[in-house]
């Protein structure tokens, strides 16, 4: 019994690795998993040990290189989160000078066992992405320990800023600031708003809530209609909205925190025929720039988007290039520049530019 | 007196009959359901006849809602079902495969752009190879629990970590939007008809089972092996068939869920679509009043289990509590329902019912 158990779980392994190997196989170009990536450093290592007069001439000829190792979210996670790590996969490669290597995972141990694979393999610069703010200190100190620099990109930790060079970070409050001064500015007598929020605790939901409920707190004719979090589902969004308007409720704004759950609060209106966007009856907002939303507000169908700008990688650049040659960071956090867009003012030009 | 008497014997034994009835279980959820909305708010159960964005009359409501959004979690629970009754285990990979089939779906109407203008092949092309994709995978599932005897919560976690990656690979890691009208036929409304499309695929689904069951023998063959897989086998029965088929028909209602659920939106998003239905399926089950360790089932005590979940969500949707606080209130119902089908409390139970008799007696 015992023995069956032990070939039945060997060869889930195996059948585990070979959908692995296939996904990958049929998709090279566009992801890579973190499972090839560390067999790529393995067969590195391996042939280090193995032939060390080969090896020494490897690193001869790859001197030129700068060393990175990439730690970042799963990109199947959002729109926002492809296209970040395309944004990094072409800025990291050898003809700008790079050897790159890449991690992927939503989970902080995780991350924590690829940044330690990647010290230990000597990198020279370590770019994070992390999963959870909390339990990197170690890491990071034995980072310094071992010379690895450490740069920061998408979203902050809780660790001594001395353990890192630089951190790349959008800021979400003045995101959620940015769209709320833009639906102050519609000069409405009384906002009547459903508010959709994303995953509860994340930096970006927790950055576009505060500048709303600030507001709310702040003037009477602000009202929430109902505050309820769709988790950046589209179709939790669409019951929610549908649960407003089967209960009569008025209201006249729909802010939600990403253009999935401003997509799912549409498909409510359009079924309860409920005029919205621009000469509509509801204003409707929605976050992070993804080009078919930025064409719904073309068509005039919403009214805003806000922007989250996921194109970290050429600041990571400058601040590396800065490094290397010898010069300081001045300022340690590097706010990047975000803009929201406006169903009336916004061209083809923009979409082009921003849509992710 | 003697009358009195046996008007009550009678009286009792009829509600003793109708309560040990399995699908009471569920009707008295949802009942419970629905007593705490007349009270609370009446408007609960009002339906009104409206007109959406395109013109076409369409029906609102909750109840509506209730049959509008339970319509997929209805069709997985008769899936799920026979799966718990086969196996004595749940398949977990259920939301992942609705990723896949979602997206073999979007990848077979859109070709290679993920943008286009026109629908590259036929509606019904890209749903026939969403449902050979994930009866493939329902397959897969089947054979690792089957024939290699993982345990079904273990062998279909290969595919739950695994099959949302997989939706992405399929369509290259883009999000293709589609905008042609007819594939929101099956999510929303076709012309005309008021009444949403989802909750008629379910009916469909329904009947199709319950067809199924009535005149092939796969009711019996399935409750056999789940029973017992080796005396199953004894009298002729091929249990890695029948084990395999159950995870190849939930392959098929996972297809049918990917449809709508595409359709609901006209894109996908592979990390959210269909986040932990897996964990309301099995849940519908449950609340069926099925033994989750296999056997013996009953499909309609399952569907409507299903509603009642779908009840819950939208209550609590209703009286804006706070959905993130939602599984909790989930959390709860399993609970009671655990302790009340576990055998001890049904041990003590009988024994307190069996004192009663005789003190009455006496």
């Amino acid at each position: 019994m015992k023995r069956k158990l032990v070939s039945a779980l060997v060869c889930a392994a195996m059948v585990a690795t070979v959908l692995a190997g296939c996904g990958n196989s049929s998709n090279t170009a566009s992801t890579d998993t973190a499972a090839t990536e560390e067999t790529a450093t393995d067969d590195a290592a391996a042939e280090d040990t193995a032939a060390e007069d080969t090896a020494a001439e490897d690193t001869a000829a790859s001197g030129d290189l700068i060393k990175v190792g990439i730690i970042n979210n799963d990109p199947n996670e959002s729109g926002y989160r492809t296209a970040n790590d395309a944004d990094m996969k072409a800025m990291f490669t050898e003809e700008n000078g790079y050897d790159a290597s890449f991690a992927y995972s939503l989970k902080n141990d995780e991350q924590i066992t690829a940044a330690q694979k990647f010290i230990q393999d000597g990198v020279d610069y370590l770019l994070l992405s992390a999963a959870d703010t909390a339990g990197w200190d170690s890491v990071l100190m034995d980072a310094q320990a071992a010379g690895t620099r450490v740069i920061l990109f998408d979203r902050t930790i809780d660790a001594d800023p001395s353990l890192y060079e630089a951190s790349i970070v959008s800021d979400m409050e003045a995101e959620g600031q940015t769209a709320v001064d833009w639906l102050a500015g519609q000069g409405l007598d009384e906002y009547n708003i459903i508010h959709i929020q994303g995953v509860m605790g994340s930096a970006a939901q927790q950055g576009r809530t505060g500048a709303l409920n600030a507001m709310v707190e702040e003037n009477d004719n602000w009202n929430l209609v109902t505050q309820q979090t769709a988790e950046w589902n589209a179709e939790k969004a669409q019951q929610i909205v549908q649960s407003v308007i089967d209960s009569g409720q008025d209201f006249n704004v729909i802010y939600a925190e990403n253009d999935d759950m401003a997509k799912g609060a549409v498909a409510a209106l359009d079924k309860a025929n409920i005029s919205h966007g621009v000469d509509g009856d509801v204003i409707i907002m929605g976050f992070d720039t993804n080009t078919w939303a930025l064409e719904e507000l073309l068509a005039g169908n919403w009214n805003y988007d806000g922007q989250c700008n996921p194109y970290q990688a050429s600041y990571i650049d400058e601040v590396i290039k800065t490094i290397e040659s010898g010069g300081t960071i001045e300022e340690k956090t590097i706010i990047m520049e975000e803009k929201g867009f406006d169903a009336e003012t916004i061209t083809q030009e923009d979409i082009d530019t921003y849509g992710i | 007196m003697q009358t009195n008497e046996t008007k009550k014997a009678g009286a009792s034994s009829f509600f003793g009959r109708l309560l040990r009835k399995q699908v009471m279980i569920p009707l008295a959820a949802l009942l419970i359901l629905f007593l705490f909305n007349l009270i609370m708010d009446p408007s609960f159960f009002k339906i009104e006849l409206g007109y959406n964005s395109a013109g076409n009359p369409v029906l609102s409501g909750f109840l509506i809602t209730i049959l509008d959004s339970g319509s997929e979690l209805a069709i997985l629970a008769i899936g799920m079902t026979l799966v718990t009754a086969a196996t004595g285990g749940q398949d977990i990979s259920v939301g992942a495969t609705t990723a896949i089939a979602g997206s073999v779906l979007l990848r077979v109407l859109c070709g290679t752009n993920s943008r286009p203008e026109t629908l590259q092949a036929p509606i019904i092309v890209a749903f026939l190879a969403a449902c050979v994709v994930a009866m493939l995978f329902g397959a897969f599932n089947g054979v690792l629990v089957a024939v290699f005897k993982i345990q079904p919560m273990i062998a279909t976690l290969i595919l739950y970590t695994a099959g949302r990656s997989i939706a992405a690979w399929i369509n290259n890691n883009e999000l293709p939007v589609v905008s042609d009208e007819t594939l929101t036929y099956f999510g929303e409304f076709i012309p005309g008809i008021p009444i949403p499309t989802p909750f008629f695929i379910a009916v469909a689904c329904m009947i199709v089972i319950g067809l199924v069951l009535k005149f092939t023998n796969l009711r019996l063959y399935t409750q056999a092996v789940g029973i017992n897989e080796n005396s199953s086998r004894l009298n002729g029965l091929n249990p890695v068939f029948i084990k395999i088929l159950s995870f190849v028909i939930l392959g098929l209602c996972v297809a049918v869920v990917g449809l709508i659920k595409v359709s609901r939106i006209s894109t996908i998003n592979y990390s959210v679509i269909a986040k932990d239905i897996e964990m309301d399926a099995i849940l519908a089950v449950a609340l069926g009043g099925n033994a989750l360790s296999g056997g013996k089932f009953n499909m309609t005590a399952s569907i409507i289990g299903a509603y009642v979940i779908q009840c819950l969500t939208t209550t609590l949707y209703k009286f804006q509590v706070r959905s993130d606080a939602l599984p909790a209130y989930k959390a709860v119902v399993v609970i009671v329902l655990v302790i009340v089908s576990a055998p001890v409390v049904r041990e003590k139970f009988n024994a307190f019912m069996a004192k009663r008799k005789v003190k009455e007696a006496a």
